[in-house]
């Protein structure tokens, strides 16, 4: 069975993924060393050691995100992330920069490594360096490929593949973009925040309700409609004639109904983004998809209406999984 | 300090880029990376000028780099960044993946879009054979002085970006085409129409980013014209600017008064508006809030 790997920015969340049938939980550290740094999210030292525990006595594995850049001259804070991940009993760190990789690999011997999306390796060639100078054992696959390509892929590695099939969707290249730091001054690859909050002003205009990042104007929606977060790479703007979502349209990835296609890929672990979320959207996306790798191992056909509903209202997209989507 | 010249990021006609480099040998840049750094589709088309280009260079008394694509996925993209090893010239890395192409004696440059944001990932370079290292634009000034003095320890040269619209992101998906109701495979090569890439606005009209293929870039061009004297204490060894379409000699010229101390960052700053694409200077990275913050405003 393809494992699934499932977010929790907390340790009530951890605790609800792991009831709702997840085999491994992703988690990080409440500082810059994680790419998902938002306020009143992510865990403690002592909380991390207690969420192992928890984890492991419920058979249930403890990744550690540990997935940003570290700082010129701040690199001890990083390096006390791993030292501690391993200390607390994770079963892998998820490292994304090659100088932390080096200092792991050097350091920590036994802990495993896998490598982050933010890394953003996308061949073969790439996935097999990794693998022979760190030792990474699995590779989280970054959002710009096909199932053609990852099959392709899959037969000219010897370590795991790991790849999101549910819930945001970065239309860029992971860990190469610096979109938001353009506008705001913080980036996923030095603070670990994408189009902060700290940065957003919303405004009401005659018009409609004017959302701006950092001071551009990320989208405009009209009175009485649901207004979507400022997200940079999801705005509507104009160039030359036209006006729309130049980028991507405000929508989030379900790969659902590639599960199978993704599990005669070669796939090895099937990722749900959404440390940010609930504990109880967590449980709830958890459980359909525990049930639809259970169903997928026994030959048997997707539960289709569980998972609808999770998207229910929602729009969302294959993203580059189909090759249309370029 | 001296010049480096980037690879230009655009997609340009033959006979433009022939005379691109027939201009830029006679400008004072100390050396020049070259080749296709943003799709492989556009390769075709132009490269029957590299080596004439090299030459040219080279006969100037130029160092010549080859640079890698910037995103490398399919197998032609491999075999592509594979060849570069064999063509006698240092290779200019900005994806990863030409590292496991080198052979373990092969000095070779970094350039700016490999995530070098810290000592650890320099020293690690540098144990495997990098000499030169173009940051990050992203970096603020302090991380460029800890890394430029690294650098130093280590005989790294280490650079900055010094001028050009940012390249800011990557993506599987070709913008270019989207923007014409196309996708990537059947493209027609729309990104030719915008030689300094397709200018996007917000809503509200505000000058903001540029698309350029499957690239993202700043609208503003970045200029460190006001970090010169920072950027020199801190031993960063070299500025690299970035080709544009118009006035780009001049611009070299400009920045080589600068550094020789023929004239001031504001005067720089000034002389480089009229050429730049849109005229909008930024340098919030190195200095400012955000990226697209500008100091002499």
């Amino acid at each position: 069975m393809m494992e699934l790997v499932c977010p929790a920015g907390t340790p009530a969340a951890l605790r609800a993924a792991v009831e709702a049938g997840a085999h491994a939980i992703y988690c990080g550290f409440a500082d810059e060393t994680n790419a998902r740094n938002f306020p009143g999210l992510n865990f403690s030292r002592e909380e991390m050691a207690d969420a192992v525990a928890h984890a492991h006595a419920r058979g249930a594995k403890v990744l550690v995100a540990i997935n940003t850049f570290p700082r010129a001259g701040g690199e001890a804070m990083w390096h006390r992330a791993v030292a501690d991940a391993e200390t607390a009993g994770a079963d892998a760190v998820i490292l994304a920069d090659p100088g932390l990789l080096a200092h792991a690999a050097e350091h920590h011997p036994k802990l495993r490594l896998h490598l982050s999306v933010q890394a953003a390796a996308a061949n073969p060639d790439a996935i097999n360096f990794y693998a022979e100078a760190f030792g990474v054992r699995r590779v989280v696959l970054p959002r710009v490929l096909t199932v053609a390509e990852i099959t392709a892929i899959n037969r000219e590695i010897d370590v795991e593949t790991e790849v999101f099939v549910f819930g945001g969707l970065c239309v860029m290249a992971e860990g190469r973009c610096s979109l938001s730091s353009y506008a705001t001054g913080r980036s996923p690859n030095m603070n670990g925040v994408c189009s902060p909050a700290s940065h957003v002003v919303y405004s009401e205009e005659p018009d409609g309700l004017r959302a701006a990042l950092g001071g551009f104007t990320i989208h405009r929606t009209p009175p009485g409609r649901p207004a979507p977060y400022p997200t940079l790479c999801k705005g509507c703007f104009t160039s030359g004639e036209q006006t729309g979502h130049v980028f991507e349209d405000p929508v989030s990835l379900d790969a659902t109904q590639l599960i199978p296609a993704l599990a005669r890929a070669g796939v090895s672990a099937l990722k749900i983004e959404g440390r940010q979320r609930s504990r109880a959207y967590v449980a709830e996306v958890v459980r359909a998809f525990r049930a639809a790798v259970e169903a997928e191992a026994a030959g048997l056909p997707l539960p289709v209406s569980l998972l609808a509903r999770l998207t229910e209202g929602q729009a969302a997209t294959t993203g580059a999984y189909a090759k249309t989507w370029r | 300090m001296d010049l480096t010249i980037g690879p230009n990021q655009f997609f340009w006609p033959a006979e433009t880029v022939r005379g691109f480099y027939r201009d830029l040998a006679l400008t004072p840049a100390a050396r020049v990376v070259l080749g296709e750094l943003v799709c492989s589709k556009r390769l075709p088309f132009w490269e029957g000028e590299i080596p004439g280009a090299i030459e040219a260079l080279q006969a100037a008394g130029k160092e010549v780099a080859l640079t890698t694509l910037a995103l490398i996925t399919l197998r032609r993209e491999r075999k592509l960044t594979a060849d570069l090893m064999d063509l006698g010239l240092p290779v200019e890395v900005n994806d990863l993946t030409a590292l496991r192409h080198l052979t373990d004696d092969q000095p070779f440059w970094v350039g700016p879009l490999v995530n070098v944001y810290n000592e650890g990932t320099l020293r690690w370079l540098a144990q495997r054979g990098a000499v030169r290292v173009c940051l990050p634009p992203e970096l603020p000034l302090e991380s460029v002085a800890t890394l430029a003095r690294t650098g130093a320890n280590l005989g790294v040269a280490v650079e900055v970006w010094g001028h050009g619209r940012l390249p800011l992101a990557l993506s599987g998906r070709c913008y270019h085409a989207r923007l014409h109701d196309r996708a990537k495979d059947s493209c027609q090569f729309v990104c030719e129409e915008d030689p300094d890439g397709r200018d996007v606005e917000t809503l509200d009209g505000q000058p903001f980013l540029a698309v350029n293929g499957i690239q993202t870039l700043s609208q503003s061009t970045a200029t460190a014209a006001h970090q010169v004297e920072a950027l020199h204490e801190a031993g960063v060894s070299a500025l690299r600017l970035s080709p544009q379409s118009r006035g780009f000699a001049e611009t070299v010229a400009l920045y080589h008064q600068r550094l020789t101390g023929g004239i001031a960052g504001n005067r720089l700053a000034e002389s480089l508006r009229p050429w730049v694409p849109g005229g909008a200077l930024s340098d919030g990275f190195l200095t400012g809030p955000a990226g697209a913050a500008w100091s002499g405003a």
